[in-house]
C-alpha cells in the first residue's frame, strides 16, 4: 500500500472520530504554540535588549571603581587626574575620546512640580561618547565647565512631568536640588534602557555637580569614566591601555587592579548569554506541554488500536502485512501530531503578535521575531511526538496475531 | 484439473496453552483437498473446525504436522509470506461479515488489491467482483445500508476479487434467515462451478453439508469420517 493510499485512510478514519481527534490536536496545538511564543518572545527580546544597548553609545568602554570581585580591599577612588591620563594619545593611542561623570539622584523642581531624577554631570565629551542628541539648545560647552555654569539639559520624560511640554523650554529656570539652574537644551528621547528609563535623565556641567550638587570626597573623586575606543577593532587594544595606565597610577600589583574595565561588546554578551538562557528555558517549560500533548496522541492511539483490534484482525486475514498495518497507525498519529503543529504554528505566531501590540502601546518598543528556524524546529518536533509516541501502539497493533485479533468482541 | 491436489495436509497438531493446562485443539488432522473440491467441515463447538480452517487459512501456524498449499509447504514461511498467501491464495467468508463500516462497499472490496500492491484498475477489478455477486448497483453503499445478505454478498467479492486458489466460509450464513441463506449458498456454489474456486464451508446446519461434494466430521480434534454426501 504506498503513503498517498494510507493518509486517505488515516484522514477517513481521523474523521470518523472528530471529536476525539480534535481534543488530540487540541493538545499538540497547546504544547507547539507555546513553544513558537516563547520562542518568538524570547528572540523579541534579545533584540530589543541589544538594540537598547547599542544606542548607549559606539565602540564604548566603562570604568568602575574596584575590582572584579570582593578580594580588593580599598580600591582607590577613581579622579579626575586618571581620566585626564587615559587621554594622553602617545600611551593610550586606541582611546579617542574619554568623558567623566558624576552620577546620582537630586530632586528637580518647577513651580509646584517636582520629580525625583538621575543627574549626571558631564563633559562636553560625554555627547559624542554616549550618542546623546540634543534636539532644541544646545550642548554643555568648554566654558560652562570653566564658570561652572548653573545651566541644564533635560530629558523629554523630565520636560513631560515638569512643563507637560518638549518645546520652547530654552531660558526656563529649574531647580535642582532647591538650586536654580537655566535649560539649555532638550534631549532626544532615547526609550527604556536596561536600567530604568534613559529619559528621566538631567545633565548639568561636570563642575557645577562636583562643586554643588554630588559633593564627593576627595574633591576630585569621578563615579564612571566611559571611554570611546577609535574604532571597534581597537575595543580590546583600548581596554588593555586603559589597565595599564590606571595599574600604574593606583600602583597597584598584577593581577590586583582596584578598578574594572567593561566594554560594551562584554554587556552585549552578558545580555545575550542571558536572553539565550531565559529564551531556552521558557521555551523548555513550554515543550513540557508538547510532551503532554504527545502522551495525548498515544494514549488515543493506544484506545484506537483496542477498539480496532477486530479490523486490524481482518486486515491481517486479506493480507495486511506488519508493516502495512505499522505504517497506518504511525501516519495516523503522525498526521495528529503535524495538523497540530500547523496549527500550533500560526496560533503561537499570533499569540507573540498579539504581546507585541500590547508591549509596544505600553511604551516599550518590541517585536517578537517567529524564524524559520523556529518554524522548522515545531515541525520536526511535533512530527517526531507523533511518531514516536504513536510507535509503541502502531506496534502493538502490528504484532497482533490474527487469530486472536478476529475473535475479539 | 480437477484431480490436483490443493490442500494436503498431514498429522497436523494445534496446542494451546491456557494457562497451566494444555488444550489440544488439533490431534493429528490428515486430509487432501482437490482443486475446484467443494468441502463441508462440521463437529460440534470444541471440536477443532475453527482451530482447523484457521491453520489451513494460513491465519494460524500448527504446532506440528505438515502442510501444503498449493504446493507450498507453510511451515517455512514467515509473517510476510503468510501474509501473502493469505492475500493471494485464500479468501475468507465470516460469519459476521467482518466488513469495514465506514468504507463503501466498493472500497472494502478493493481492500485485499491495495495488500498486494495491485497498482491498475484496482476500481474496475472490484465493481467487477461486486457484479459478479450481483450488486452492480449497490457499489457505494456503505454496509450500514445494505441487508444482511447483501453484506455478506460485499465478503464474499472482497474474498473472490483477488482470484484466490480456496474460498474459506466459516458459517457463512450463520447470521441470515434460512431464505437468504440459501440464496447465499447458491451464490458460493455457482461460484465454484463458474471459476472453479475450492471451497471450503464450516458448518453446523446439515442442510448446507448437504449441498456440497464431502463432509468432513470433527470431534475432539481427530477426523471422525469423511462421507461423500
Amino acid at each position: 500500500m504506498n503513503i498517498w493510499q494510507s493518509v486517505i485512510e488515516a484522514l477517513e478514519s481521523l474523521n470518523s472520530n472528530k471529536t476525539r481527534s480534535a481534543l488530540t490536536i487540541l493538545g499538540i496545538v497547546i504544547g507547539v504554540a507555546a513553544v513558537i511564543a516563547m520562542l518568538a518572545l524570547g528572540a523579541g527580546a534579545q533584540d530589543t535588549i541589544l538594540g537598547s544597548l547599542s544606542g548607549i553609545g559606539t565602540n564604548l568602554l566603562f570604568v568602575f571603581r574596584g575590582g572584579e570581585d570582593e578580594s580588593i580591599r580599598n580600591p582607590a577612588p577613581l579622579t579626575i587626574g586618571d581620566a585626564e591620563a587615559l587621554t594622553d594619545t602617545f600611551s593610550a593611542p586606541s582611546v579617542e575620546a574619554v568623558a567623566p561623570v558624576l552620577q546620582g539622584n537630586a530632586e528637580v523642581s518647577f513651580g509646584g512640580e517636582a520629580s525625583t531624577v538621575t543627574l549626571t554631570g558631564v563633559t562636553p565629551a560625554y555627547f559624542p561618547v554616549r550618542n546623546y542628541v540634543v534636539v532644541e539648545g544646545e550642548e554643555i560647552s568648554e566654558e560652562h565647565i570653566l564658570g561652572r555654569a548653573s545651566v541644564i539639559l533635560l530629558g523629554v520624560e523630565v520636560a513631560d512631568t515638569l512643563f507637560d511640554r518638549r518645546e520652547g523650554l530654552i531660558g526656563e529656570t529649574v531647580r535642582v536640588e532647591g538650586q536654580p539652574f537655566r535649560v539649555i537644551g532638550i534631549l532626544e528621547e532615547r526609550g527604556g534602557g536596561m536600567m530604568g528609563s534613559q529619559d528621566n535623565e538631567i545633565l548639568i556641567p561636570f563642575s557645577t555637580a562636583q562643586a554643588r550638587i554630588l559633593r564627593r570626597s576627595p574633591a576630585d573623586k569621578v563615579d564612571v569614566i566611559f571611554v570611546q575606543a577609535v574604532n571597534a577593532d581597537s575595543v580590546l587594544l583600548a581596554e588593555e591601555e586603559i589597565s595599564q595606565i590606571l595599574a600604574q597610577r593606583h600602583r597597584t600589583a598584577v593581577g590586583e587592579n582596584d578598578f574594572t574595565v567593561f566594554s560594551q561588546q562584554d554587556m552585549v554578551d552578558t545580555a545575550s548569554s542571558i536572553t539565550g538562557i531565559l529564551t531556552v528555558f521558557i521555551g523548555g517549560i513550554a515543550a513540557i506541554s508538547l510532551l503532554v500533548g504527545g502522551i495525548g496522541i498515544m494514549n488515543i492511539m493506544l484506545v484506537s488500536v483496542t477498539e480496532r483490534t477486530r479490523e486490524i484482525g481482518l486486515r491481517k486475514a486479506l493480507g495486511a502485512r506488519k508493516r502495512d498495518i505499522l505504517t497506518q497507525f504511525l501516519v495516523e498519529s503522525s498526521l495528529l501530531s503535524l495538523v497540530g503543529g500547523l496549527i500550533g504554528i500560526l496560533l503561537g505566531w499570533a499569540i507573540g503578535f498579539v504581546v507585541g501590540v500590547v508591549a509596544t502601546n505600553s511604551g516599550t518598543p518590541f517585536e517578537p521575531v517567529v524564524g524559520i528556524d523556529a518554524v522548522l524546529l515545531a515541525t520536526l518536533f511535533s512530527a517526531a511526538v507523533g511518531l514516536f509516541f504513536g510507535i509503541y501502539p502502531a506496534n502493538r497493533a502490528a504484532n497482533l496475531v490474527p487469530v486472536e485479533a478476529l475473535r475479539y468482541e | 484439473m480437477k484431480d490436483d491436489i490443493v490442500i494436503s495436509a498431514h498429522d497436523l497438531t494445534k496446542v494451546y496453552k491456557m494457562g497451566e493446562m494444555e488444550v489440544h485443539a488439533l490431534c493429528g488432522v490428515s486430509l487432501e483437498i482437490k482443486r475446484g473440491e467443494v468441502v463441508a467441515i462440521m463437529g460440534a463447538s470444541g471440536s477443532g473446525k475453527s482451530t482447523l480452517m484457521n491453520t489451513l487459512g494460513c491465519l494460524d501456524q500448527p504446532t506440528s504436522g505438515e502442510y501444503f498449499l498449493d504446493g507450498e509447504r507453510v511451515a517455512d514461511l514467515n509473517d510476510d509470506q503468510l501474509a501473502d498467501i493469505r492475500n493471494r491464495k485464500v479468501g475468507f467468508v465470516f460469519q459476521s461479515f467482518n466488513l469495514l463500516p465506514r468504507s463503501t462497499a466498493l472500497s472494502n472490496v478493493e481492500l485485499p488489491l491495495r495488500y498486494s500492491g495491485t497498482s491498475g484498475g484496482r476500481k474496475e477489478k472490484a465493481r467487477l467482483a461486486l457484479e459478479s455477486v450481483g450488486l452492480g448497483d449497490r457499489i457505494q453503499h456503505r454496509p450500514t445500508e445494505l441487508s444482511g445478505g447483501q453484506q455478506q454478498r460485499v465478503a464474499i467479492a472482497r474474498a473472490l476479487v483477488n482470484n484466490p486458489a480456496i474460498l474459506m466460509a466459516d458459517e457463512p450464513t450463520g447470521n441470515l434467515d434460512s431464505k437468504v441463506g440459501q440464496e447465499i449458498m447458491d451464490l458460493l456454489l455457482n461460484l465454484n462451478k463458474e471459476k472453479g474456486t475450492t471451497l471450503i464451508i464450516i458448518t453446523h446446519d446439515r442442510k448446507i453439508a448437504a449441498q456440497t461434494e464431502r463432509v468432513i466430521r470433527l470431534h475432539d480434534g481427530q477426523v471422525k469420517e469423511e462421507v461423500a454426501a
